[in-house]
């Protein structure tokens, strides 16, 4: 069962960037990539809690702000030699109305 | 539908080959390897630590039978499976055995073969070569039976490591050698002598210069003894042909594949038969051969490239470096390390210690180097050279090394090999030696980068590569990749940070994604690495033009505040030339105590740091400081940081010159400024220098007569004194040469490079040349400087307190209840 919840417009997103959703369990991010695509993930790094939204996104990737882990926007999972992994939620959109489920995706 | 790759030879150029192709194209192709050996993936390099008895076969396997089966790959291994036969008309590879495999695609890595002189006596049992595990298997088998007596013809790298090996296993060994001097293609005379005294020392014998007439047999047809033609006969159960090795081309010459001395293959690592790949040992490429792993990567990487049909990447031959693994024997040779005509050597010799360092230097550039006895600096002088940076400038401390300057967080430790597996290499990461060895083994790390990524030491700040590098070679052995010449930026690219600066300004380039297209990047969006680098290079070639992408910035300059490391920001305020006034220390209260701030801060650079402060609050923090009249301070960009002054002649009473002016001066006009990395200057008032000026970027410390300057200093990781640059006598000089020099920095030097390795890099004359020799020149960085300033000095701050930039930044863009 999903239960949509409206974030906003698409273009209040930055492409390549991401905006923080804030939500009782937490914060969360939702991306939008150069190819408006829209992700959304736990926005804590799976090394030690850096905000993902504050990183600099490159394809369906985000490195982290503070040491420069690569975590995939499309499972959350660290890139390359890191291990670790981000829980990421569901999203959709509707024209350019973005929402996403707190289910886990 | 997948296409079939067929490799012929298991060894270290076809494997390493087929994983660059997994890591960009792992569903292009079904791949089918032959190999005629009954193993999986070894490193080849390894076989000498594994006869000396210090690896086991386990140790040394780079891609067991599991991982062919993991990656879907089809391992023909076996004596019998080797390849005899190829159809090229119909594109089938045979086995011996008859197993056949269709290709579209065919890489030949087929190795090389030992060289066996020609004497009477070669095929006796007994004689053998050092090439693969089973002559290994057969060494130790000998050693074993207690036979006493081995040979080892060849006294290169080769046959000096399986004559370790064979002490070690307990015989007696002779070396012969045809030359007077041992590994004459590594060393010259003097630092021969030295390793042929060493391992003397160890209990290898040696018949230098010798020539050998035969090998004598017994009943059995197994050798029994070596004799030479001075007549001298010695014992022999064993010999071991070390004497070099030649391609092998004997698979691609019978199936009509144009060969010369090896496999000829163009750029593209391509044969004469466009469907046919060629890698490794077996290749000639520009009448070159190769022997060494270090540009079989890269010509592994290239051809991965073109077999998945990328299309882009050639390769090119660089300058390799060896080294000798024999434990407890230190040696690294590299480049032209005899000399030629007018060339000169500066040598440093220490027989009672062992040691003797000799640099080759033509035109202040090194030519070639050979280290023995302490080889730390190998791979410092290995970059001189292939940087071609002149050295001109630091000549006469050359041969101490690059370790005489000061290196903060591992305890000044300068070689690697004696360090316990507990010992801190990297000081940032807090990564032990220990944690590097077992990532090195157990994740099959061959390169720099790899171990960066794997275990992050020398990923943060860098001062401790050197060690990292030796730990991988003591570790994977000889010759890991190095760094090549030019640095490609990042993995997106091949291109170094020169290149690609030149094309955006040749062709005009203006984002990111322009460069990515024109240049052939391999990732659509780059990386957080050559991401921002190219931003700051768009910004420093069109300061008029509005290309910065925020979207390529560092959160810390995208939101102008240190993101510290539970996601607050700092907030640091400009404290020109390091005065301040008590209407700014009020608002500086003021707004910490409106903001709930958790912690004041005075810094190292003389002013006031708020840490703790929430992202949301800063546009108004900022307000708040831009209303008291304050504005950014930058601590958190690549840029103008802190002119930090003493107190100068206004109230000290040593002081010559206004030191507090003159920094607020200098502080004035280069704020604003985006640089390649940090920046910070300091002016003193007089030679006792409270301001520290001579560890900074630039220095300038006051004299009776007027003002000396000084660039390229460092007081972080790595302490690098300045360079006195010119002494001058007007404030108006100082001005002029301070917006010289941040210019000329700002457009040579490379993204995250300071300025102290950048004029390592080039060398101080090339600074003086353009600065100090040429004062047009001067003036006119001068003015380029003041002009792109012009469009610089706008305070970030300020702009984003009035909501007018970037206002999506510090607020969330919903609150789910
Ligand atoms: C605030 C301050 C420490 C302090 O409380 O005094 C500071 C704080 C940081 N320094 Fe520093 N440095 C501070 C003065 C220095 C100094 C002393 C100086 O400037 O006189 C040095 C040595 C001098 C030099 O740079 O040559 C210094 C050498 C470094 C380095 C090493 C740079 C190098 O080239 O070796 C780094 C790492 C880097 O830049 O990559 C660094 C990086 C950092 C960062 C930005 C780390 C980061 O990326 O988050 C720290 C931010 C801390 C935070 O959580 O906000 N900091 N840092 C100082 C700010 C000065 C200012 O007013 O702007
Ligand atoms: C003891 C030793 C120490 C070394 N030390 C160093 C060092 O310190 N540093 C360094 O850089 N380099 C060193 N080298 C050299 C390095 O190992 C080689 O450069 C590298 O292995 C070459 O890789 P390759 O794939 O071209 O050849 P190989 O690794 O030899 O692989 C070729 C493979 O192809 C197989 N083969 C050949 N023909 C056929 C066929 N027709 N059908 C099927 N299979 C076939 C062979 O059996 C072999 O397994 C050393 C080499 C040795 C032997
Ligand atoms: S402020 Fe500087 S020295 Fe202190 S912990 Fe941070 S980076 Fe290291
Ligand atoms: S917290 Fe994300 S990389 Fe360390």
């Amino acid at each position: 069962m999903s239960d949509w919840i409206a974030v906003g417009d698409l273009n209040d997103i930055p492409q390549m960037g991401a905006r923080v959703v804030s939500t009782p369990n937490g914060d969360v991010a939702i991306f939008r990539t150069r190819d408006d695509q829209v992700f959304a993930l736990r926005d804590k790094c799976p090394h030690k809690g850096g905000a993902l939204s504050q990183g600099i996104v490159h394809g369906s990737r985000v490195t982290c702000p503070l040491h420069n882990w690569v975590i995939s926007l499309e499972d959350g999972e660290a890139q390359g030699f890191d291990t670790g992994c981000t829980a990421t939620y569901k999203t959709k959109m509707e024209g350019t109305s973005v929402y996403f489920s707190l289910n886990k995706g | 539908m997948k296409q079939s790759l067929v490799v012929v030879g298991n060894g270290m150029a076809g494997m390493r080959t087929v994983e660059e192709l997994l890591k960009i194209a792992p569903d292009k192709y079904n791949i089918t390897v032959f190999g005629a050996e009954p193993h999986g993936n070894y490193n080849r390099i390894m076989l000498s630590p594994l006869l000396a008895g210090e690896k086991t076969q386990q140790d040394i396997m780079i891609n067991d039978f599991d991982w062919y089966t993991q990656n879907e790959i089809t391992l023909h291994a076996g004596k019998e499976k080797e390849v005899v036969r190829i159809d090229r008309k119909r594109k089938i590879v045979y086995g011996k055995d008859g197993t056949e495999a269709p290709y579209d695609k065919l890489l030949l890595a087929t190795g090389s073969n030992p060289f066996i002189i020609p004497v009477p006596g070669k095929d006796l049992k007994g004689v053998i070569t050092f090439r693969d595990i089973q002559d290994v298997e057969t060494m130790i088998a000998v050693a074993a039976a207690k036979k006493r007596h081995a040979i080892v013809i060849g006294g290169g790298l080769l046959g000096l490591e399986a004559a370790n090996g064979l002490l070690k296993q307990g015989m007696h060994v002779t070396v012969v050698h045809n030359l007077p001097v041992l590994m004459n293609r590594q060393l010259d005379a003097a630092a021969a002598e030295l390793l042929q005294k060493e391992l003397e020392s160890r209990g290898m014998d040696f018949r230098m210069s010798a020539n050998t007439v035969c090998f004598e047999g017994d009943e059995h047809m197994h050798v029994k003894s070596i004799k030479f033609d001075t007549g001298e006969t010695l014992p022999a159960d064993l010999v071991v042909m070390a004497a070099g090795i030649r391609p092998n081309t004997t698979l691609a010459q019978h199936v009509g594949i144009y060969c010369e001395r090896g496999i000829v293959v163009n750029d593209t690592l391509q044969t004469y038969d466009p469907s046919v790949y060629a890698v490794g040992e077996c290749i000639q490429h520009r009448g070159e051969l190769f022997g060494l792993v270090a540009p079989i990567w890269d010509q592994a990487k290239v051809c991965a490239n073109h077999l998945a049909n990328y299309g882009i990447g050639i390769y090119k031959n660089k300058e390799v470096s060896t080294k000798l693994k024999v434990t407890g024997v230190d040696l690294f040779s590299a480049g032209n390390f005899l000399g030629e005509n007018d060339s000169e050597s500066i040598v440093f010799q220490d027989p009672k210690k062992g040691i003797y360092k000799k640099v080759v230097v033509k035109d202040d550039k090194i030519l070639g180097a050979v280290l023995y006895g302490d080889t730390v600096e190998g791979s410092w002088y290995f970059q001189l050279m292939r940087e071609k940076t002149s050295i001109a400038d630091f000549r006469d401390t050359l041969l101490f090394g690059q370790h005489a300057k000061g290196d903060a967080g591992h305890q000044g430790v300068n070689t690697a090999v004696s360090m316990p597996d507990e010992a801190e290499v990297c000081g940032c990461n807090g990564v032990c030696k220990g944690d590097i060895v077992k990532a090195i083994t157990s994740k099959k790390l061959f390169t720099l980068d790899d171990v960066r990524a794997a275990t992050k030491a020398s990923a943060s700040c860098g001062s401790c590569t050197g060690l990292v590098e030796q730990i991988l070679v003591a570790t994977v052995g000889g010759n890991y990749n190095a760094t090549p010449s030019e640095k490609a930026i990042c993995r997106c690219t091949d291109k170094g940070h020169d290149t690609v600066r030149a094309a955006i300004v040749d062709s005009k380039l203006k984002t990111f994604h322009d460069v990515a297209r024109v240049l052939e990047w391999k990732t659509a969006d780059g990386c957080h690495v050559c991401r921002p680098a190219i931003n700051y290079y768009l910004v420093c070639a069109w300061p008029t033009e509005k290309v910065d992408d925020s979207r390529s910035r560092f959160i810390n300059e995208r939101v102008h505040a240190n993101i510290q490391k539970d996601n607050t920001y700092s907030v640091v305020p400009r404290m020109w030339g390091g005065v301040t006034t008590p209407s700014e220390l009020r608002a500086i209260a003021d707004a910490a105590d409106k903001y709930q701030v958790p912690c004041v801060k005075v810094t190292g650079g003389q002013r006031i740091d708020l840490l703790g402060v929430k992202k949301e609050d800063l546009p108004h923090i900022w307000k708040d400081l831009n209303d008291a009249g304050m504005v950014s301070g930058h601590a958190y960009g690549k840029a103008l940081r802190t002119v930090k002054t003493c107190v100068g002649s206004e109230y000290c009473r040593f002081g010559t010159q206004d030191s507090t002016g003159m920094g607020i001066a200098l502080e004035k006009m280069t704020w604003g400024s985006w640089t390649p990395a940090k920046v910070k200057f300091a002016v003193s008032g007089c030679p006792r220098n409270c301001a520290e000026a001579t560890i900074k970027d630039f220095g300038v410390v006051a004299v009776d007569s007027g003002w000396e300057l000084y660039v390229g200093g460092n007081g972080g990781m790595k302490v690098r004194v300045c360079d006195f640059l010119v002494k001058v006598t007007s404030d108006a000089e100082v001005m002029e040469y301070a917006g010289a020099f941040m210019q000329m920095y700002r457009e040579q030097g490379r993204h995250n490079e300071r300025t102290a390795p950048w004029i390592e890099r080039v060398g101080l004359s090339a600074i003086k040349a353009e600065l100090v020799d040429n004062p047009e020149q001067r003036r006119a960085y001068h003015e380029r400087f003041l002009e792109s300033q012009k469009h610089a000095q706008v305070d970030p701050w300020a702009e984003r307190a009035s909501q007018a930039v970037e206002q999506f930044e510090f607020i969330p863009l919903t609150t789910v209840q």
